[in-house]
């Protein structure tokens, strides 16, 4: 397992080696639209087009890309409101994102949901849930009927350093372990839980890592700006949880460049950090990645391109769409359609 | 026809239902091996076996949280929360989740669940082991709230929950558990939304749930014998959905309408009806509709205190009575 102080430097990489040609170009593919999507997502609400609340995971791109790459079809994602990144991963059509935040009829719940509650069963995507922990005995419950039925999907539940101290987790860990399901918990470790610094209210350095062997659990850490280490980390775990083994905990360091919400400025942060970590920013190291490998300038500059111009076609959409139909203000609250609860 | 106990009658309907669908699966603290704390679960461990009838730590929201994602992901399970007080600990689910997925993702999530847990008081067990809960799970849209008076209803409204494609909190009254009743041979499958004409009566309606219902049935007859009140009882069975028509129509026969309620009196179940008959109902009506509550207290532990907290027979018949005698 690849963690942050054994990470093996890329030099001398061939392009024949256990990720691949196609899979790397599939995940800087994955980041460069989380980061597209993500910045036009911040763009949008400058302009007033998307209201309410959004969390973004710029910075963090490559854990969802990492973890999305490895998934087979049929593996379930759980996702917390910081989801648009894990959402966009899983191949659901930005415009559908986008439309979702603004509001519009386009969009993935046409406008039920919102920023916080990104779902899309046909990708996998199984909710973007907004109260901290409550998804990972979810996700358990998934991997259960997997276990059951003898499915071999796995369920994949990501979540940031601040639930570590929720019980929930602690509920849904030690459940896992005990009933062994296929299920892979993933921190992704930002360093604040929201404005405060993780290590200011955490017993342990490494909130979820450090927790792991209170649960019979090996102590993984990962570098979640490295998408190859992600992709490693995660395929181990799928692999593990396909075998019947059992769930596994990885905890992957990263670091989110805006504030916690739309609201938070990130005042909080020590002078130079963000600097430091943009040294190591996911996409200009996989793209550095992908030079070494012998990927060209031009090979990379195309996907680049037709992100961007997807994103910008996106947002056209998006802004043409109307606003959803009136009528969904009452639909599905129940299994007949409506919202009917006397006769 | 058999005489069943309320709580073997629990222990048929989720084997029936269990031996009819196998994606129906049944989790819960000590509810294998052990048969329940209540002895309503007693026999489905070697009936169906570890893989569907499974022991789980006291992790309520581990419990509620996976039966919702086993439900959103095809099976059906009941979960059990062992008495009903301990939803508080787990009401995040209940409150914020399975009752909201469908909605919120416009229909994409299906969660077909059933919550099964010992509701109510009468045990001496104290303020957190013997609360009537209802009206916490009846104010949440998206929820369906049952909570049956006899062993036949515990079997066909068990058997209606775990067919609903909606999540079902279903309360089994504590109190009831050893009271028994006569039961049918064979399947048995209730409607939920319909309440239950229990005792026809042209004076008075009288509407009640659970441990009330026997309750009122007693002061009905006690009001008959002792005053010639003839009273109607309806066991209201499912808060959500609502049988609003048997009652209003037996309101428009009856004129009065009274409500014996266990939960504590602010927000419940009781008040939503009285609102519900002042607009529909109001012109049928020939005097105010009078609510017998437990008071706005904490239930007490000993015997003495509790039984004077909760609704009683006596109660019932002496609030009755001094309304249409008034």
């Amino acid at each position: 397992m690849s963690t942050i102080e054994d990470r093996a430097p890329a030099a001398k990489a061939t392009l024949n080696d256990d990720i691949g040609e196609d899979t790397r170009l599939a995940m800087y593919r994955t980041q460069f639209v989380i980061r597209e999507a993500e910045q036009r997502a911040y763009d949008l609400f400058l302009q007033n087009l998307v209201k309410g609340t959004s969390h973004l995971s710029l910075g963090q791109e490559a854990v969802a890309a990492g973890f999305a790459v490895a998934m087979r079809k049929g593996d379930l994602s759980f996702c917390t409101y910081r989801g648009h990144a894990h959402t966009l991963a899983r191949g659901v059509p930005i415009d559908k994102v986008l439309g979702e935040l603004m509001g519009r009829d386009n969009g993935l719940m046409r406008g039920k949901g919102g920023s916080m509650h990104l779902t899309s069963v046909d990708h996998g995507v199984m909710g973007s849930y907004a109260i901290i922990g409550a998804h990972l005995p979810i996700a358990c419950g998934a991997a259960w009927r997997a276990q059951y039925k003898g499915e071999k999907d796995v369920s994949v539940c990501f979540f940031g350093d601040g639930t570590t101290n929720i019980g929930a987790f602690h509920e849904a860990l030690n459940f896992a372990v005990v009933w062994k399901l296929p299920v892979v918990f993933v921190c992704e470790n930002n360093l604040y839980m929201e404005y405060t610094p993780i290590g200011d209210v955490t017993a342990v350095e490494h909130p979820a890592a450090d927790r792991a062997a209170a649960y019979g659990l090996p102590r993984i850490i990962v570098d979640g700006n490295d998408a190859d280490a992600v992709y490693r980390a995660a395929s181990t775990a799928y692999d593990k949880a396909r075998a019947g083994e059992g769930p596994s905990l990885i905890e992957c360091m990263t670091y989110r460049y805006s504030g916690h919400s739309r609201a938070d400025p990130a005042k909080y942060r020590p002078e130079g950090e963000l600097e430091k970590w943009k040294e190591r920013d996911p996409i200009k190291l996989y793209r550095e990645r992908l030079k070494q490998f012998g990927v060209s300038d031009e090979a990379i500059a195309r996907i680049e391109n037709d992100v961007k111009r997807e994103v910008n076609e996106a947002t056209e959409t998006c802004k043409a769409a109307p606003p959803p139909a009136l009528d969904l203000l009452t639909t599905d609250v129940y299994a007949d359609g409506g919202f009917a609860w006397r006769n | 026809m058999a005489e069943l106990t309320y709580r073997d009658a629990v222990i048929r309907g989720i084997a029936q239902e269990m031996a009819r669908d196998p994606d129906v699966v049944f989790l819960g603290e000590d509810i294998g091996k052990a048969g329940g704390v209540f002895k309503a679960t007693v026999g489905l461990y070697d009936q169906f076996g570890p893989l569907r009838v499974r022991d789980t730590p006291i992790s309520e929201q581990a419990i509620l949280g996976a039966a919702m994602g086993a439900a959103m992901t095809g099976l059906k399970p009941i979960a059990e929360i062992m008495f009903s007080d301990f939803i508080a600990v787990c009401f995040d689910y209940i409150a914020n989740e399975f009752s909201k997925s469908r909605y919120m993702t416009n229909g994409q999530v299906k969660i077909p669940l059933v919550v099964r847990t010992g509701n109510g008081g009468g045990a001496r067990f104290g303020a957190q082991h013997s609360q009537s809960v209802e009206n916490w799970c009846m104010m949440i849209p998206g929820l369906k709230v049952v909570a049956p008076s006899s062993p036949t209803d515990v079997i066909g409204l068990l058997a209606a929950s775990v067919r609903d494609p909606d999540p079902v909190i279903f309360l089994e009254h504590k109190s009831l558990y050893a009271t028994k009743g006569e039961v049918r041979d064979g399947e048995i499958v209730d409607t939920l939304g319909t309440a239950k004409i229990v005792r026809p009566g042209k004076d008075a309606t009288i509407l009640a749930l659970a441990l009330m219902v026997p309750r009122a049935v007693a002061a009905a007859e006690k009001l008959k014998n002792e005053h010639g009140i003839d009273c109607e009882v309806i066991d209201v069975r499912s808060l959500v959905p609502l049988d609003t028509q048997t009652i209003l129509s037996s309101v428009a026969r009856t004129h009065r309408l009274f409500t014996v309620e266990e939960n504590p009196r602010l927000c419940g179940w009781g008040a939503e009806l009285v609102s519900i008959a002042a607009d529909e109902a109001f012109y049928d009506l020939d005097g105010p509709p009078v609510r017998i509550t437990t008071p706005h207290i904490p239930l007490p532990s000993a015997d003495i205190l509790e039984d004077l907290a909760l609704p009683s027979v006596d109660r019932i018949a002496e609030r009755v009575q001094r309304s249409l005698n008034s």
